[in-house]
């Protein structure tokens, strides 16, 4: 710390720093203000928060991201590329999925490149959306430069947990995953190949949604079935100097993009957020939400709320389906309630406009 | 023409000259001539020659493999505290260009302007102005981000606006040095009409009393300087820089004292040695008290000015003892009563002193730990010359080892030492 008076620091260390400051130079010194809290209160205040800049939406759009299934955002001649679906004798759906593991560099804060793993160039990766007792096939080729897997939460046989040393994917190769979606409710994937922690905060990792047959919507907040907005928010954070902390915290991988890009939301119609905690490093991350309350269904796996609240804590895994409607229009801040993950990018806004108002 | 000469090497006979050559010497003179130059510049062609070489081929790239990414260093110069937030001066201190993509202050991202843009070539510098609130007396610390998530961290100790340059703040600085450098050097200098007094065990013991205090200076300020060098970017090669200030200076005082000697002697001006030394004295210390004055500036710029009064007080106590070194050496000159010029124990007291306001003014405004390494250094190296110059001329005929076993002499340089180190505690 102290560059040239190292010698002398003792008196620091021992305490003695109030003795001298009751002497008196420090303060003779300079003419500076008696209270110096008075003189440098900044004009803009909060307002300097965040990060400087906007990032290329070209390679990865925050927004696009937030409410795309079974990569819905693409046209279709490119979506079949990655995602067909086929109807069952029995009514459900055979859905397939085309994933490939590759090496990228992500852009997390505008400017700062962070040498990803990702899955299908995207982190986090493509959400995967089937209803209970689909069939789900995901072909996976892992074109990256280590073996990865795929490893879904969810019911499925011991050869597909793609976990154990059997079932890594060397560079190069292939699998084929296949389960039926069960249970209904908010899941992940990620990779497990080891060591685990890195094949995770480099960026594999995505949300894998079970749908309940018949009606979407849970109890709680009302509104009409099938009118509702979704949004997928992956809570994630990246170790950028390899120390095993991290250095920038998000919702879907960009450091403070809702602050400056705020969610649109319409007042009186309901919302559902998918929230899932993939954080590595730190034991828990939250979701706490200005101005108003949401319903919470853990895992997602019941129609039933277990809870009503601002502000939800989840451990790295655990996930929640939220549900509220907004009553007011206006920005509503949502952001970690660690404030140490907040200003650190983990901070966004939702705009609520009345219905019919485009702006 | 010397024989030595016509069989002498192509250097020896072109610098003999054309005026005592005949015109068939003076051609192969001519033609050596042109060897010379191409003897000097060819192995500089192939020189490079291979650095385009290596440059094109890149073998270090081949080691490394593609995308390898760039090696980074940025460094921290000066930062100050405002109330319009924190300014931070940065260098790049590593061979590849770096960009400072996000700055994070505490722990969170924070708004920034860079003047000079935030891609930095080797050795480029910017100013980073982040408008953060900071608090009076506490910690914080500066973060860099840069594009490839790389983090450079600067730590600001005890957060205190930075003294800006005015007239109010010129002033306290030049009181600081006054306390620190002049009133004490003064001071000390008050203990020459006692020199007069002793006797020649007496003078001995306050010589080594001298040394003493000289060779405590001298090693307080070498390992300060090293010890800050660190502190230097990497590619300013702070050791190497404190080692050659050093001797910059010793050799540098040794040539201005033999000015200093012949000008007297040729002035045949009476009690030539005493005040040639006394004035090397006073120079050198006037040296140490800058690098000393730049360090107390500088602690009050760095935010660590809590070590402020004690810190002062002790520099005080300590720099008495200079004043004494200074006249030392004159009291030989001025045996039984006589006293010198009052001027010239002023000028001295002065030269010795006065740096110090110098040293406080840059240290506190324009601080860079470069300075600080070289000023120090300088201190040193003239410290070291002033006390072999001492040991010299005290020790007379006698081998110094042998001078320096007497009895006064080896209490002398005990109680100096001692004293100093008793002083030194206080500053820490």
């Amino acid at each position: 710390m102290n560059w040239s008076l190292s010698r002398r620091s003792w008196l620091q260390a021992a305490g003695l720093g109030s003795v001298i400051g009751t002497v008196g130079a420090v303060r003779g010194l300079a003419g500076q203000s008696a209270d110096p809290h008075d003189t440098h209160v900044l004009g803009h205040g909060g307002h300097a928060l965040g990060t400087v800049g906007n990032i290329d939406t070209s390679l990865f759009n925050p927004d696009t991201y937030l409410r795309s299934f079974n990569f819905s955002h693409l046209p279709d001649e490119q979506r079949v590329r990655y995602y067909k679906e086929s109807p069952r004798p029995d009514g459900s759906l055979l859905r397939e999925y085309e994933i490939f593991a590759v090496d990228r560099e992500i852009e997390i804060a505008p400017g700062v490149k962070f040498p990803a793993w990702t899955y299908n160039g995207e982190v986090p990766g493509p959400t995967i959306r089937a209803t209970e007792g689909d069939l789900v096939r995901v072909h996976f080729v892992n074109q990256g430069s280590h073996p990865h897997t795929i490893h879904f939460h969810g019911w499925h046989h011991p050869a597909m947990d793609g976990s154990l040393a059997e079932h890594q994917v060397l560079p190069g190769r292939d699998f084929t995953y296949e389960f039926t979606a069960e249970p209904f409710g908010l899941h992940l994937y990620h990779c497990h190949a080891v060591p685990l922690k890195r094949h995770i905060h480099k960026g594999l990792y995505g949300t894998f949604i079970v749908d309940p047959k018949g009606a979407h919507l849970r109890q709680g907040s009302g509104g009409q079935a099938g009118d509702v907005d979704e949004f997928v928010m992956m809570m994630n954070a990246f170790d950028t100097n390899f120390d095993n902390e991290n250095e920038v915290y998000a919702v879907n991988t960009v450091a403070h993009y809702h602050m400056h890009h705020p969610i649109r939301v319409t007042v009186g119609k309901p919302v559902r957020i998918f929230l899932v905690n993939i954080t590595e490093f730190d034991l828990i991350n939250s979701f706490h939400l200005h101005g108003m309350f949401f319903d919470v269904f853990r895992t997602g796996t019941s129609k039933t709320t277990s809870e009503v609240t601002d502000t939800l804590t989840l451990c790295q895994g655990e996930r929640a389906i939220l549900e509220t409607t907004f009553r007011y229009p206006g920005d509503f801040m949502f952001h970690a309630h660690q404030s140490e993950f907040a200003e650190l990018g983990w901070m966004g806004l939702f705009r609520a406009v009345e219905a019919g108002r485009d702006t | 023409m010397t024989p030595e000469a016509s069989t002498g090497s192509a250097q020896a006979a072109s610098a003999h000259g054309a005026s005592t050559l005949t015109e068939t010497e003076a051609r192969p003179a001519s033609r050596s001539s042109a060897t010379t130059w191409l003897l000097a510049l060819l192995p500089l062609v192939l020189l490079g020659a291979l650095i385009t070489w290596i440059v094109k081929s890149g073998p270090a790239e081949t080691v490394r493999g593609a995308g390898y990414p760039p090696i980074e260093k940025l460094s921290f110069q000066r930062v100050t505290l405002g109330a319009d937030g924190i300014t931070a001066d940065v260098l790049n201190d590593g061979p590849d260009p770096s960009t400072i993509a996000q700055v994070v202050v505490d722990d969170a991202f924070w708004a920034f302007t860079a003047d000079r843009g935030t891609t930095l070539s080797h050795l480029g510098r910017t100013r980073l102005k982040i408008p953060y609130p900071w608090v009076h007396g506490e910690t914080h610390v500066v973060r860099l981000v840069t594009a490839t998530g790389l983090t450079f961290d600067h730590t600001i100790a005890v957060a205190v606006a930075t003294p800006m340059p005015s007239s109010a703040t010129f002033w306290t600085f030049a009181l600081i040095g006054l306390y620190v450098g002049v009133i004490p050097v003064a001071i000390g200098l008050l203990w020459f009409p006692l020199m007069g007094r002793l006797g020649r065990r007496g003078l001995d013991f306050v010589l080594a009393l001298t040394i003493g205090l000289l060779l405590f200076l001298l090693v307080d300020a070498a390992a300060e300087s090293i010890e800050s060098s660190a502190m230097v970017p990497g590619s300013f090669q702070g050791v190497l820089l404190a080692v050659f200030a050093a001797a910059g200076a010793f050799l540098g005082l040794e040539a201005f004292g033999q000015w200093l000697r012949d000008r007297r002697s040729a002035a045949r001006q009476a009690g030539g040695t005493g005040w040639v030394l006394a004035f090397l004295i006073a120079v050198g210390i006037g040296l140490h008290n800058f690098g000393e004055g730049l360090a107390i500036g500088a602690a009050f710029a760095l935010g660590e000015a809590a070590l402020g009064s004690l810190l002062i007080v002790g520099f005080t106590l300590h720099n008495t003892t200079e004043g004494l070194a200074i006249v030392a050496p004159l009291a030989r000159d001025y045996r039984d009563g006589a006293r010198p010029p009052i001027g010239t124990l002023v000028t001295l007291g002065l030269i010795g002193g006065v740096p110090t306001i110098a040293g406080a003014w840059l240290g506190g405004f324009v601080y860079s730990p470069i300075w600080s390494v070289v000023f120090l250094a300088l201190g040193v190296g003239a410290i070291a010359q002033v006390t072999t110059q001492i040991l010299g001329q005290v020790a007379g005929e006698r081998p110094i080892l042998r001078y320096l076993g007497t009895g006064p002499v080896l209490a002398g340089l005990t109680v100096g030492f001692a004293v100093m180190y008793v002083t030194g505690m206080l500053i820490g």
